[in-house]
């Protein structure tokens, strides 16, 4: 079907900015990719699924200008034992990263495994992001397949000894990034991966994660606090028999972030966690977008997402299970909650159900509303100033999500984190 | 339903039961009228919206706004979002009026009314002498009522046939009458708020309606008046490849109430036919609304064929302050449902309550839910949601909760659970939450889950069959809206729980 003439006249115009890299064993993947934008056009403002997100600027030609932001605070992560991978502005840089060497795991750029014809990562990329592509469409993310020049591929086959930190600067007020990480995490290893910082003015984000049966996959990421920046990530997981995926997501901060987590259970008896908070203040707009896909028996899905918002800022949800014919004994949950601090702020929410099988037990809930008068007296009434108390109650409210951090050490790195924030701007 | 004709009876069982048996098994309503009928000629154009306001005698105001709408509907696409499927509709292969001949002239006594309409009535179980008023028959209003009174305006394919108790409820102030005698009688009324809730160009299915509707049911409370009895309306379709466009106007003036019943039925035929309605509300200032349906259109048969398809607009827009609405739904029939029934809280501390049961079976299709959109202050909403999905059914629940950021200090509460019986069926949920101040508070709630073993497991042991058993906790899982509803329809919609899922079990 010939695509409405706005959103025609748009992909071409952000397509005529583009070269795909010389792509070796990538190739083939790259251009079904392409095919399926020009199939699909990119999102437009009438667009359901971008119903409370515009992404006119996402998709425009020219990324729009970010001032570069400098922070005196310690950098996230910094005392932790981690192998670094730092990428600028979207590229590589090997003078700031580790030794890509560490035990149980191989790590390869995408850039080194476009010029060899045979590598694990052929079979897998472009692979997940395509059967993402239904039943709701991404042409974001099949963009970034086409055209991401430069990523990282991750075999775990082991139990590294320390995380993988993948670290993102921002160096260029006029940077238009895109990354596309592939990870395989084999039958019964385990790994830690790490993200955060600003990585550019915009930056488009595709990471495809399959983890065989038994294999364990955490995933802790913070999206960087300079304000002016645009992000849209994508992140698709396929897990196995007994497999377990567990995500946090941190955002303070930024202009536009959309986040989109794909999650597909294959196996039977996986777990799959998906959790985020976020922080915004100003003309921030943040959403993040789910979709998790039972497809087995006795599998555990668990979304947990936390907004905090003031001074006109945007919080979107869009969450939904979808439990398969078949996929019996299924137990869903979902909540998305906003703690609104005035009355200049919105909270924006979809969760959805789709239902096929009928031995499950799935649940959502959804609540907005203001800090809980009671309970701030109550805290004043014991001598609490206003502004702590209104800390501590912003602070219980997010942990819920933050607890979904297995790892104390991480936890605590998140939560300085979301106290330097509220120090700052309640 | 060849498995229960084949049944054998065993020892003990009289034939009664049986019967008993096969009658709530299948759709008791499903029989049709053999009368001569009066039709417009197939298809939609600017012609037949002509031909169907001058039947109906309108002023030229009212053609005009007709056919403006006739001309809107040519520009608008169907919609496709909600999570139905069925084969496109052909809007020119149908007839858009169809009306008994004998209706030519309103019968002014009992002998004059076609016995064909009276039996009909009689048969769907609506009191003789409530269906004596319905065939028009002056001088019955002084015949004593039994129970509680309510006053009835009875819908055959496109005309009312008639409107009970209207000269008491004439002696409070109420006007209670079809919407083509208000369009006659209260131009200025029908010219204020028609459409005024749900515009001519809201969607494709209410512009339609706006084009070519028939016949309907127009109220008007008073100011300040508590209606002394109940209203409704019965619709109910006959004809066959005819689509029944009826619509629905009620204003509460200031300080008034008014309970409203809507029942619906129609034959067993294996063609789909279209119902799209549009019911418009207005209430004033401290006035309020109960609007209750106990929707059982024929839903199809076992195989999926035939059935309603019902695409109806149901708004009531809450103007002044302090006044309240409450929406109490029960759906168990019409093979594809595209329904949702939403309040517009524009007065300050204006309520609104949906309260709704979807049972879908067989190859039923239903997407339903509400929306509350809150804009005035201290405004409170509530929606009590419970789908119910057998067979190869699929019920989803689709709502929309909108805090603008003007209703300050405003509340919502959605509980929306599905139930699912049988592994080939699906439950939805797709629910739109909006808040745009800090003062509201949003809550939402969801649960999908299937009959409980262990509840079912405690009925049989105490001796009930597992049909029964599953009847007894689906009637329990509902019991949130089944309270909600008047007394006449409690009983009603407990039984069609029941009836509705009958063979879904095993």
């Amino acid at each position: 079907m010939a695509l409405p003439e706005v959103k025609q006249t748009a992909t071409e115009a952000r397509l005529a900015t583009l070269t795909m890299p010389d792509a070796g064993c990538t190739r083939a993947a790259r251009e079904d990719a392409l095919a399926r934008v020009l199939e699909m056009g990119l999102p437009g403002r009438r667009d359901e699924y971008w119903k409370y997100t515009r992404p006119d600027t996402l998709i425009s030609p020219e990324a729009p200008r970010a001032a570069l932001f400098n922070s005196d605070e310690p950098l996230l992560f910094g005392n932790l034992d981690r192998l670094k991978i730092v990428f600028i502005d979207g590229v590589f840089s090997a003078e700031d990263s580790d030794d890509l060497e560490l035990e149980g795991v191989s790590i390869d750029r995408i850039e080194d495994i476009c010029c060899k014809d045979i590598h694990w990562a052929k079979e897998l990329y472009g692979v997940l992001e395509a059967r993402g592509q239904s039943p709701v469409q991404r042409p974001l993310a099949a963009l970034n397949t086409a055209f991401a020049a430069d990523g990282v591929a991750i075999h775990v086959t082991g139990k590294p000894s320390k995380p993988i930190s993948l670290i993102y600067r921002h160096a260029s007020e006029t940077s238009d990034a895109m990354l596309h990480h592939i990870i395989r995490v084999e039958s019964g290893a385990e790994v830690t991966i790490l993200e955060n910082g600003p990585a550019a003015s915009r930056f488009n984000k595709c990471m495809e994660i399959d983890i065989a049966d038994g294999g364990i996959l955490h995933h802790v990421r913070a999206q960087g606090r300079d304000h002016e920046r645009r992000a849209a990530t994508h992140m698709f997981t396929r897990l196995g028999q007994e497999s377990v995926y567990k995500s946090f997501t941190l955002t303070v901060n930024g202009i536009l972030t959309r986040n989109e987590q794909v999650v597909e259970l294959t196996g039977d008896d996986a777990v799959a966690h998906v959790a985020g908070a976020c922080v915004g203040d100003g003309d921030f707009h943040h959403d993040d977008t789910v979709f998790v896909t039972h497809d087995a028996v006795n599998c555990e899905s668990r979304q947990v997402f936390k907004k905090v918002l003031r001074n006109g800022a945007t919080g979107v949800f869009q969450g939904k299970i979808l439990v398969k014919e078949g996929a019996q004994k299924t137990d869903g949950y979902q909540i998305s909650q906003s703690l609104l601090l005035d009355d200049d702020s919105q909270f924006l929410a979809k969760p959805e159900l789709e239902i096929y099988a009928d031995d499950v037990a799935c649940s959502h809930g959804s609540t907005s509303g203001a800090i809980d008068e009671t309970a701030l007296f109550y805290l004043r009434s014991r001598g609490v100033p206003v502004k702590d108390a209104t800390n501590m109650l912003t602070l219980a409210f997010l942990a819920e999500a933050v607890d979904e951090i297995e790892d104390a050490a991480l936890a605590e790195a998140i939560v300085n984190r979301l106290e330097g924030w509220l120090s700052r701007h309640i | 339903m060849a498995a229960l004709d084949q049944t054998q009876v065993k020892e003990g069982v009289d034939q009664e039961t049986v019967d008993a048996v096969r009658e709530v098994g299948t759709y008791k309503y499903g029989w049709d009228t053999d009368i001569e009928m009066e039709y417009a000629p197939k298809g939609v154009n600017p012609d037949i919206v002509r031909l169907i306001s001058e039947k109906n005698e309108e002023p030229e105001w009212m053609t005009e706004w007709r056919l403006a709408a006739f001309e809107r509907w040519t520009q608008i696409e169907e919609p496709n979002w909600a999570m139905v499927h069925y084969p496109k509709i052909d809007f020119q292969d149908q007839y858009y009026y169809a009306r008994p001949k004998s209706m030519e002239e309103k019968p002014k006594s009992l002998d004059e009314v076609d016995p064909k309409l009276l039996a009909t009535y009689e048969k769907l179980g609506i009191p003789l002498k409530e269906q004596m008023i319905l065939a028009g028959v002056e001088g019955a209003e002084d015949m004593p009522a039994e129970g509680r009174k309510v006053a009835v305006d009875a819908v055959f394919d496109s005309v009312s046939v008639g409107t009970t108790f209207q000269d008491e409820l004439a002696k409070h102030g109420v006007i209670f009458c079809s919407i083509s005698e208000a369009i006659r009688e209260h131009p200025e009324l029908v010219k204020k708020y028609l459409g005024s809730v749900v515009p001519v160009s809201d969607n494709f299915y209410a512009t339609l309606n706006s084009a070519v509707f028939s016949d309907g049911s127009f109220v008007y409370i008073p100011p300040g008046v508590r209606c002394p009895m109940e209203l409704s309306t019965y619709f109910r379709i006959n004809a066959e490849n005819t689509g029944q466009f009826e619509r629905t106007l009620i204003i509460a003036d200031k300080g008034s109430y008014v309970s409203y019943l809507e029942g619906c039925t129609a034959p067993r035929r294996d063609t789909a036919q279209l119902h799209a309605a549009v019911v418009e509300i207005i209430i004033e200032e401290d006035a309020e609304v109960k609007y209750s349906t106990v929707q059982n259109w024929f839903p199809g048969d076992e195989e999926g064929k035939g059935g309603i398809y019902n695409f109806v607009t149901k708004r009531a827009d809450c103007r002044g302050d302090r006044s309240k609405v409450m929406w109490t739904q029960v759906e168990t029939g019409s093979a594809v449902t595209w329904k949702y029934p939403s309040c517009i809280l524009r007065g300050d501390e204006s309520q609104g309550e949906f309260y709704s049961i979807a049972i879908t079976n067989n190859y039923q299709q239903a997407d339903t839910g509400t929306k509350m959109v809150h804009l005035g202050k201290n405004t409170k909403s509530r929606i009590v949601s419970k789908g119910i999905s057998a067979g190869k059914a699929q019920n989803t629940y689709r709502g929309l909760v909108s805090m603008h950021p003007k209703a300050k200090d405003s509340r919502n509460y959605t509980q929306c659970d599905s139930l699912l019986i049988g592994d080939k069926c699906g439950a939805h949920t797709v629910p739109y939450i909006e808040v745009r101040n800090n003062s509201s508070r949003v809550e939402h709630e969801a649960t999908t889950s299937k009959v409980d073993d262990d509840q079912l497991f405690y009925c049989r042991q105490r001796g009930m069959d597992e049909e029964e058993a599953v009847a007894l906790v689906v009637n329990g899982f509902c019991k949130d809206v089944l309270q909600a509803l008047p007394m006449e329809f409690a009983m009603e919609a407990q039984q069609l729980v029941a009836i509705s899922l009958e063979g879904s079990v095993g």
